[in-house]
């Protein structure tokens, strides 16, 4: 018996599938499922619900807070992602350079990725304090404001500070993952661009940019998706506030569901969010296919 | 930062002028570092601020003039932040090894035994890396709830391996793929079981990529926060993100000077383990979106 399994691919496979299978399917793939069914649901926490439809979706439509948080994830996944991109690849084009202490960089820089976004929001918090904030001190001092900002207090003041601090957080991320990209262009290309008399941004813009862009397509498709799901930073920061100007999806999905009690309705949000996700995925797999990324390039 | 911005890189910089390369590289680089690093700062000093230097405008508030350990006392003896610090560190060992055996075991069918449909397995275990916990809290927690395990440290060792196999199997499946498949065959023939085979040849050689996975799947149950909020309820069960979040900014008046210390103390692990293993953790990043 234990002689045939051995032997068998495939008995062997499945044995040694079973303890993350049986993880993910009852962890990942049966709650993905649930909250499926919930979002069709009025299931309120503490009791199941009933079977009403797409009646959540439609009162959703109608609601302007929800109308709202999709607007402000909109807003605020374009705009992160876009300074995430352009400040990354700059500093990626930094580090790339024959600089001194080029790995010291490359350490610290990762530091605003690994430390707990919670954490580092509470410090972005006291940063944006309405009264004692240092930017605010810092501007005084220059004589180039007169008041102090409120920097979470006012709606768009509040949306672009969310925006900065998870643009500060994101970039390490990209830049690396850049940088990792622009080491395996070959210096021939750029050597052989020189001789025909290339400038730095011709050769950026004609050599750099489509060489990289398979390792573009993937690092934005995560970039994108973990900023459009984004929800710790909210959450510590404005908590969606003010007059909701900072909700996203996740945090009225977790105010619906969780605080509210709305199970359903909160599903519902969630729920929502996965088209979004799924036109992302598509992007992403295809952009792997093209590249004969991980999967590929076995058989 | 340090004077070396300024140094002139002799003998580096052959195709452009020492001035320009300053200005154009080693400046933007210098603010790209002060901005990224410029919180760390905040915390720290404001750690050790006296509440009057921290809650005013006078003076030079970059610097503190009498440091004190106050808020660090108050958080270490008036709160519950070392259990916090203890229950953070119990789930992310616990849900970390879980994932990483799990992840090994899977990625080698994937990658060696080469199980019908092993293709399709790896596919969807790269989707199940896509599906973000913020859609997946709400019926989890009902999952969770279901199976008696609500409000319990339990509770997130079970989850967080949700995020984390995908992410350990997806990072040594590459690194599996690097390992000769001549040294397996020679093993079989000379009649070396899978599991000898596993443990002997491939695990040995796949140290850096375990470790780096290690380092990973560490960082990622340490920052964990939507979870560790919506399935505990007790303070004595929270991890530190939610506790310093739930329960030191209770109230109207808030305690600037511990929640950053909080804030420092529950980052200082990672920022330590990370800093033993960043070569890995960079070639594990790196690796795990490229070839």
């Amino acid at each position: 018996m234990l002689e045939r399994l051995q032997n068998n691919r495939n008995a062997l496979g499945l044995l040694f599938m079973l303890p993350a299978a049986v993880l993910l399917l009852l962890f990942l793939t049966y709650p993905l499922g649930l909250g499926v069914w919930l979002g069709f649901t009025d299931a309120k926490v503490g009791r199941g619900g009933e079977w009403v439809g797409l009646e959540n979706y439609e009162f959703l439509w109608g609601d302007s807070v929800t109308r709202l948080a999709l607007f402000n994830t909109l807003f605020y996944t374009v705009v992160a992602s876009v300074l995430k991109f352009v400040f990354g690849l700059w500093l990626a084009l930094l580090l790339n350079r024959n600089i001194r202490l080029k790995s010291f960089f490359r350490a610290v820089i990762l530091l605003p990725y690994i430390v707990p976004t919670a954490l580092s929001a509470i410090a972005f918090w006291w940063i944006y304090d309405s009264q004692f904030s240092i930017i605010s001190w810092v501007l005084v001092k220059l004589g180039l404001i007169d008041r102090y900002i409120d920097f979470l207090g006012e709606p768009w003041n509040a949306r672009i500070s969310t925006i900065v601090a998870n643009v500060w957080r994101g970039v390490p991320f990209v830049a690396i993952t850049l940088l990792a990209g622009l080491q395996t262009i070959s210096p021939s290309y750029y050597e052989a661009s020189a001789i025909d008399g290339a400038t730095p941004w011709q050769q950026f813009r004609y050599v750099t940019l489509p060489l990289l862009t398979p390792i573009i397509a993937v690092v934005m498709t995560f970039s994108v998706l973990f900023t459009f799901t984004d929800f710790q930073l909210i959450y510590v920061l404005t908590r969606g506030g003010p007059l909701n100007a900072t909700h996203l999806m996740a945090t009225l999905s977790f105010q619906r569901a969780i605080s509210g009690g709305a199970l359903g309705e909160g599903a519902a949000i969630a729920i929502a969010m996965v088209p979004f996700l799924l036109a992302a995925i598509m992007f992403s797999y295809f952009g792997l296919q093209r590249r004969a990324w991980q999967q590929g390039g076995k058989d | 930062m340090s004077d070396d911005t300024h140094i002139n890189p002799a003998g580096m910089g052959y195709l452009e002028s020492p001035l320009r390369k300053a200005l154009t590289v080693y400046l933007p680089l210098g603010g790209f570092l002060f901005v990224l690093l410029f919180p760390f700062y905040w915390m720290a000093i404001t750690s050790f601020k006296p509440n009057n230097e921290l809650l005013s405008r006078e003076g030079n508030p970059f610097w503190v003039n009498s440091p004190t350990l106050a808020h660090i006392n108050k958080l270490l003896f008036e709160t519950s932040y070392p259990q916090w610090m203890w229950n953070t560190l119990l789930v992310s060992v616990v849900s970390t090894f879980a994932s990483l055996a799990a992840s090994v075991f899977a990625a080698y069918a994937i990658e060696r035994l080469r199980f019908s449909g092993a293709r399709h397995v790896g596919l969807a275990i790269f989707l199940a890396y896509l599906v973000p916990p913020s859609i997946l809290f709400i019926p989890l927690a009902s999952v969770v709830f279901q199976l008696g395990v609500f409000d319990s440290r339990l509770a997130l060792m079970l989850t967080y391996p949700t995020f984390l196999i995908p992410f350990c199997t997806w990072l040594l499946m590459g690194y599996f793929r690097t390992i000769p498949q001549e040294l397996e065959e020679c093993a079989l023939i000379d009649g070396a079981t899978r599991w000898q085979i596993l443990t002997r040849i491939v695990l040995p050689l796949a140290v850096p990529g375990l470790i780096s996975a290690g380092i990973f799947a560490f960082t990622l149950s340490w920052n964990e926060f939507i979870y560790a909020l919506t399935f505990v309820s007790s303070s004595e069960i929270k991890t530190v993100p939610v506790g310093v979040v739930t329960e030191l900014v209770e109230g109207d008046v808030y305690h600037w000077g511990s929640l950053m210390a909080g804030a420092l103390l529950g980052s200082i692990p990672v920022a330590i383990i990370y800093s033993f293993f960043v070569e890995y953790y960079v070639s594990g990043m790196t690796g795990s979106v490229k070839e």
